[in-house]
């Protein structure tokens, strides 16, 4: 064992990278939950982000067309299930799991052209001075600009809801939709509106795997990330900042157990009799997904205020 | 998971089939553990299923099902396959073996064919190839072209197969390279591109200058290509993701065994086999070795091959210890194919313990 190749600089910065396509689909989704609307596809507008990026990054040679691309692909999706489950008042769980299906399926339609094709290099933001401060360049400014539009929108996030009416109005609707639109407020608009948000967040993050943490295109290549997300919402008890806090931990987990793994660590624990597996390490932020959920469920008066009252209920828009 | 060609079922069950052909055309099916679109082992399956079309025409009519999970979908899938009317049927990953064999139970007279696998019965074959001959081989370049003294090795599972892989390759570049090290990384997945990808950064990150996969995409050799280090590709030629990166490629070439396997179904002269294909029979084959390996090194791999083919060398010649220092092999014994398919142990000499 040689836990000393483990950098710990270089481990954060692993981290942050791979935790970047779950931030940006799971603060969209907490958009959406936070309108009172479950949608379960965030996996499919994920990976048709993927492709929508990756394959215009490689028409236009421009990775930051591909990043506009692929969160455009992933609003037109999720505003089939906007249509969907507010017009046409289908099942919302149903709905969003047909988006994944049919998500995975479009995607690698659209595909078949771009398997084993380069995407265009994207241009690591070199910061002059900043980056070159020994550690803390490393680690804070080492990074491409995706990475910190994602924590900027984190923080966006936070203040629209916060702090902004717009913010107050779509918690209302997903609190209590009857009473919002009792006062006059177009439940379906706003919804709609958020679900479009949430799209494009899903959409960037897919591209943001394609075109800079794989970077290619392959079939079915989010891999379950979209569901990773989903838990990180609830993780998150619905919180912005702790949706970063979730999909630092839940990316650290997979970056650390394969760091412990190649410096020989978990087979140092092995050796020692421990039952030091990689998977007990890939499993902790679920168990800790499904802790989260006892005490909201078990602690209503804090946790559970956060949880939008509406989450999942159709609105019907009559009387 | 997508059902392709459902049109044959359909056909069939409006009874057209048999008054449209004077003979039914011989069905076969083929479920996969990834997209055909990986450019690595799936798409390798493929490219026989494809081959048996091109051998046969209209005399059969194929089947695939992809990215079916090993598990209870497997089981769905093969057992509907079989329900509709297929003759013979491809199942094209290891995990897929108890589920092959409580189907083929259930549908005696359909033939199944399961890869990598060590069940079989009346109605069920086993073929695999010996991978770990190529391994031998790239093993070899790995070893003599390191400068780190570090090889990343990514593994899927702790399988025989992928532990054969690894004692393999290990053996033949300590052979040149005395002071060689693999680092073994489990990703206990067939295809994650993004978890492979991590996988192969942190392999690079802890020294590693060359990397080998056992796992089904081309993530690690994109990142390879990145970080201008060298690599293998796994089951196909991957040079497209990684032109100065890959210095060959160990290539599945499944055809020729599927196109007889459904010429005996066809003859009617099918039995239960268990077929280990090596270089020799060309199931085993290599890309094109990159012009970067020094020739003196190309030549000795090359040889190696040519001597493994024509069963000259095999890769696992003893002496060779067990990782615990117990004696395995002694001075040129070779191992035996069963110790080889259920190989559970490190060869001395790699560091680490198998997970179980």
């Amino acid at each position: 064992m040689d836990l000393s190749v483990v950098d710990p600089v270089a481990l954060f910065v692993g981290l942050v990278a791979a935790a970047t396509p779950l931030l940006f689909a799971a603060i969209g989704e907490l958009v959406v939950e936070k309108s009172g609307v479950l949608n379960l596809g965030v996996e499919g507008m994920m990976i048709v982000g993927a492709i929508c990026g990756f394959a215009t990054a490689v028409k236009t040679g421009s990775p930051a067309l591909g990043f506009v691309a692929g969160a455009a692909g992933g609003c037109v999706l999720s505003l089939i299930f906007g249509v969907m489950t507010q017009y046409l008042l289908s099942n919302q769980v149903a709905t969003g799991l047909a988006l994944t299906l049919f998500g995975l399926g479009i995607s690698a339609l659209i595909g078949q052209p771009f398997t084993g094709v380069k995407s265009p290099t994207m241009a690591r933001l070199e910061i002059p001075v900043l980056s070159e401060i020994p550690l803390l360049g490393r680690l804070f400014f080492s990074y491409d600009i995706v990475i910190y539009l994602g924590i900027a929108l984190v923080a966006a996030v936070w203040w629209f809801l916060k702090f902004t009416r717009r913010g107050l109005v779509l918690r209302a609707v997903g609190e209590n939709h009857d009473a919002a639109h009792s006062l006059g407020y177009s439940v379906v608009a706003i919804r709609l509106a958020a679900i479009a948000f949430g799209g494009a967040c899903a959409g960037l993050g897919g591209a943001y795997l394609s075109l800079a943490r794989v970077p290619q295109w392959t079939e079915g290549m989010t891999a379950g990330a979209g569901w990773i997300a989903l838990a990180i919402v609830v993780f998150s008890a619905w919180r912005p900042w702790r949706v970063l806090l979730g999909a630092w931990l839940f990316g650290g987990v997979t970056i650390l157990q394969l760091n412990l793994q190649a410096s020989g660590f978990l087979s140092w624990l092995q050796s020692l009799g421990i039952p030091a597996q990689a998977q007990y390490l890939s499993m902790t932020p679920y168990l800790i997904t499904i802790a989260v959920l006892v005490v909201i469920s078990a602690d209503g008066s804090k946790a559970r205020s956060n949880a939008p009252a509406s989450l999942g209920r159709t609105f019907t828009g009559s009387g | 998971m997508r059902l392709v060609n459902t049109f044959a079922a359909a056909a069939l069950a409006t009874g057209l089939a048999s008054a449209a052909f004077a003979q039914d055309p011989t069905k076969v099916g083929f479920i996969y553990v990834g997209p055909v679109g990986d450019f690595g082992w799936t798409y390798e399956h493929d490219q026989g299923r494809l081959a048996v079309i091109e051998e046969f025409g209209d005399a059969v009519e194929t089947t695939f099902v992809e990215s079916v999970p090993e598990g209870a979908d497997a089981e769905r899938v093969l057992r509907q396959m079989a329900q509709s009317g297929h003759d013979l049927i491809f199942t094209t990953s290891f995990g897929y073996m108890n589920q092959t064999m409580n189907v083929a139970k259930q549908f005696p007279d359909v033939k199944f064919e399961h890869a990598t696998g060590y069940q079989r019965a009346d109605n069920v074959s086993t073929y695999s190839a010996r991978f770990y001959e190529g391994r031998h081989v790239i093993g070899l370049i790995a070893g003599g072209m390191t400068e780190s003294n570090i090889v990343g090795y990514i593994g899927s599972f702790p399988i025989p197969e992928v532990i054969r892989g690894i004692n393999s390759a290990y053996l033949a570049a300590k052979s040149v390279n005395p002071d060689v090290q693999f680092k073994v990384v489990w990703s206990n997945t067939w295809f994650d591109p993004a978890l492979e990808a991590d996988a192969a950064k942190t392999l690079i990150e802890q020294g590693a200058d060359v990397l080998m996969q056992h796992t089904d995409s081309t993530a690690p050799m994109t990142i390879a290509e990145e970080e201008g280090i060298i690599a293998f590709g796994q089951a196909s030629d991957q040079s497209s993701f990684g032109p100065n990166a890959q210095m060959t490629a160990i290539m599945d070439d499944w055809a020729p065994y599927y196109v007889s396997r459904v010429q005996a179904v066809m003859d009617g002269t099918w039995e239960s086999t268990d077929t280990w294909g090596g270089i020799d029979s060309g199931m085993v084959a290599f890309a094109d070795f990159s012009d970067k390996i020094p020739a003196d090194l190309a030549e000795q791999a090359k040889a190696a091959a040519d001597a493994i083919a024509a069963g000259e060398l095999h890769p696992f010649t003893g002496p060779i210890n067990k990782q615990d220092g117990s004696p395995w092999l002694a001075e040129g014994e070779t191992a035996d194919d069963g110790t080889l398919l259920g190989m559970n142990f490190y060869v001395e000499g790699i560091e680490g313990v198998i997970p179980n």
